[in-house]
C-alpha cells in the first residue's frame, strides 16, 4: 500500500479513524435525546476558536476546543433557564460564533479564506503532527466518557425525570454530554470540517437503527459504520483528489440508504420468525367464533 | 402509628402565576396504599411531582422517610413510575436496557453486577414481561410499555412506589397484571402512593384515598364508595328529564 508511505496520509488516516469512532459514539446520545443538530451548532461556535487561534498564532485545534466547550456550557445553561426564548438565544450563539470566526481570520495577518475552507470542509494535507497529538488526547477523553458512563448517559437521555429520581446527577451528566460533543467537534474538524461534523454524529446512528432493536447494538454498528466511511472517504479523497469531508459524508448517507433498503426484507423475516414462534392457539388473523358470524346475534 | 414515609405540610406550588397547589397536607405511612384522586387540573400530578423534586414548591415542607426532601439522597428506596408518554426516544432500546436503568440507584459507578442483572430479570418476571426482554420497547403496546416502566421502578427493589396514573391508556389485560403485581408488592410491605383517575381494578388494595380539587385536599379517608357507573370519578349525572341546558348534578367529590 504505497498510500501509507506518506506521513501526511498516515496522520490523516489516524485522525479519520478516531473521528469515525468518536462522532457516532457521542452522536447516539444526542440522537436519543432528540438534539441531533446540537453538533451543527457547536461546529459553528468552534469557528470563533479557529479564528482566535489564527489571529493569536495559537493552535487552532486547542482554541476551537476551548471555545466550543464554552459554547456547549452556554447551550446547556440556555436550556435550563431559557425556556421559551431558548431557540432564539441558541441561534444568536451559533451565528455569532460563525461570524466572529470569519472576522478573526480576516483580521489575522496570515489568515485567508483558503485557510478558512480547510476548517469548514476538512482537508487531508493540513493535519499536522501537533494536530494528531491533540486529536488523540481529545478522542481518548470522548471514548472514556461515552463508554465508561454509557449506562448513566443512556438513562439520562432516555428519561431525564426518571433519571433524577434514581439519584443520578442529571445536570452534571447533561453538561458532560454537551462538553463531550464539543470536544468531538474539534476532533472531527480537521478531517470532516466544522460544517459537516454533525452529519457524522447523526447519520451513522440513523443508519444503524435500520437494523437494530437494542441500544448496545446500535452503538456498535454506528461506530463500525463511522470507522468504515471515514477510512473509505480518506482513501478515496487521496486517490481521486476530492475533498475528504464531503466524500465521507456522502459515503455515510450512501450507507444509510443501503441499510434502509436492507432493513425491509429483514423486518419481514423477523415478523415471519415471530409468527412461527406464536403458540398454536394464538392465530394471527381474526377468527369469528362459531355462532357469532355476521348473521348471528350480536351480544354485548 | 407507623412512621410517615411521605409527609407534605402546607405545600404550595405555582405554574407561572397560577396556583396549582394551595397548601396541601398529605401523609403516607409505612405499608399504606394511598390513592390520590381528582379531576384533570386538580393538582394531583403536581403534588406527586413535588414529592420527587420535579416541581419547585413555594411554601410548605416535604419529607421523605423523615428527611427534608432537599437533603434526601437515598433514592434507591424510592421507585417512580412517571406518567407514560407516547414520545419514543430517538434510538431503539430493548426492554432489558430500559429496566436496567432503574437499577442504577443501587449500582456503584453505573456498573451492574450479577445480583443487579438478577434483580432486573426478577422485575421483568413480576410484570410478566420476561419473554419480551430482548424486544425493542417501540414494538410494545401501551399496556406492555407501562408494565416495562413499572419493572424499571421495581428493579431497585424500592420501599416506596410512587406511580403517576399507571392505568392510563392501559388495556384491561395489562390492568389486571398491574393490579396483581401491585398486590404482591403491597403484601411484601411496600408503601404505595398512586395517582389515579379512576379506582378500577386496584380498588381492593387502596387503604385510603386523598381527593384533590383545585389544589386543595377535599377528602382524606376511606376510598369514596359508589356503585357501578356512578363510581367513576367525574361521573356527571345528566338526567334525561332534566330541563335542557341544566347544570349536570355532580357527585361533588371528584368532579
Amino acid at each position: 500500500m504505497e498510500i501509507l508511505d506518506y506521513a501526511f496520509v498516515q496522520r490523516a488516516l489516524l485522525a479519520a479513524v478516531l473521528v469515525g469512532i468518536t462522532a457516532p459514539a457521542v452522536g447516539i446520545y444526542l440522537v436519543q435525546r432528540r438534539q441531533a443538530l446540537m453538533g451543527d451548532g457547536l461546529g459553528h461556535v468552534a469557528m470563533t476558536g479557529v479564528g482566535l487561534g489564527v489571529l493569536l498564532n495559537a493552535s487552532p485545534v486547542w482554541m476551537a476546543t476551548a471555545v466550543s466547550v464554552l459554547g456547549a456550557v452556554l447551550m446547556e445553561l440556555i436550556r435550563w433557564y431559557g425556556r421559551t426564548r431558548g431557540d432564539i438565544a441558541l441561534a444568536m450563539l451559533f451565528y455569532g460564533g460563525m461570524a466572529c470566526g470569519v472576522m478573526f481570520i480576516n483580521l489575522a495577518p496570515t489568515g485567508s479564506n483558503a485557510n478558512l475552507t480547510s476548517y469548514l470542509f476538512g482537508s487531508l494535507s493540513t493535519v499536522s503532527q501537533s494536530d494528531v497529538t491533540a486529536i488523540c488526547l481529545l478522542a481518548g477523553f470522548v471514548v472514556l466518557v461515552t463508554l465508561g458512563l454509557r449506562r448513566q448517559l443512556f438513562a439520562v437521555s432516555q428519561d431525564e425525570e426518571f433519571a433524577r429520581v434514581t439519584g443520578l446527577p442529571v445536570r452534571a451528566l447533561n453538561l458532560l454530554t454537551a462538553v463531550t460533543a464539543a470536544v468531538t467537534v474539534t476532533v472531527a474538524m480537521r478531517v470532516v470540517g466544522l460544517l459537516l461534523v454533525s452529519a457524522l454524529m447523526v447519520v451513522p446512528v440513523a443508519a444503524a437503527q435500520q437494523l437494530t432493536r437494542s441500544f448496545a447494538a446500535t452503538f456498535a454498528i454506528a461506530v463500525a459504520i463511522g470507522v468504515t466511511v471515514t477510512i473509505g472517504g480518506t482513501v478515496t479523497s487521496y486517490y481521486q483528489d476530492v475533498p475528504p469531508g464531503a466524500t465521507i459524508v456522502l459515503l455515510t448517507i450512501g450507507a444509510f440508504l443501503a441499510l434502509t433498503a436492507l432493513a425491509a426484507p429483514l423486518a419481514r423475516r423477523r415478523a415471519r420468525a415471530l409468527a412461527a414462534a406464536r403458540p398454536a392457539g394464538d392465530p394471527a388473523e381474526c377468527v369469528i367464533p362459531a355462532g357469532r358470524g355476521a348473521d348471528g346475534p350480536v351480544g354485548v | 402509628m407507623s412512621e410517615a414515609v411521605i409527609a407534605l405540610r402546607g405545600v404550595r406550588a405555582e405554574l407561572g402565576a397560577r396556583p396549582v397547589l394551595r397548601g396541601i397536607d398529605l401523609t403516607v405511612r409505612r405499608g399504606e396504599v394511598v390513592a390520590l384522586l381528582g379531576a384533570n387540573g386538580s393538582g394531583k400530578s403536581t403534588a406527586v411531582r413535588s414529592v420527587i423534586g420535579q416541581v419547585p414548591v413555594s411554601a410548605g415542607e416535604i419529607e421523605l422517610f423523615g428527611i427534608p426532601r432537599a437533603r434526601f439522597r437515598d433514592w434507591r428506596r424510592v421507585g417512580y413510575v412517571p406518567q407514560r408518554t407516547t414520545a419514543a426516544s430517538g434510538v431503539p432500546a430493548t426492554v432489558t436496557e430500559v429496566v436496567s436503568s432503574g437499577r442504577l440507584s443501587r449500582a456503584r459507578f453505573g456498573m451492574l453486577r450479577k445480583a443487579d442483572h438478577a434483580a432486573v430479570r426478577r422485575a421483568l418476571e413480576l410484570v410478566g414481561m420476561a419473554d419480551r426482554a430482548k424486544d425493542s420497547v417501540d414494538a410494545l403496546s401501551g399496556g406492555q410499555h407501562q408494565r416495562v416502566l413499572i419493572a424499571r421502578a421495581l428493579a431497585a427493589e424500592p420501599e416506596l412506589l410512587i406511580m403517576d396514573e399507571p392505568m392510563a391508556g392501559v388495556d384491561l389485560a395489562s390492568q389486571e397484571v398491574l393490579a396483581h403485581t401491585l398486590a404482591e408488592q403491597v403484601a411484601q410491605g411496600t408503601t404505595v402512593l398512586l395517582v389515579l383517575h379512576e379506582l378500577g381494578p386496584v380498588e381492593p388494595l387502596i387503604d385510603r384515598a386523598v381527593v384533590l380539587r383545585d389544589g386543595c385536599v377535599l377528602h382524606d379517608g376511606p376510598p369514596p364508595q359508589a356503585v357501578g357507573q356512578h363510581a367513576l370519578p367525574g361521573h356527571d349525572h345528566v338526567h334525561p328529564h332534566a330541563p335542557a341546558g341544566a347544570e349536570p348534578i355532580r357527585t361533588g367529590l371528584l368532579s
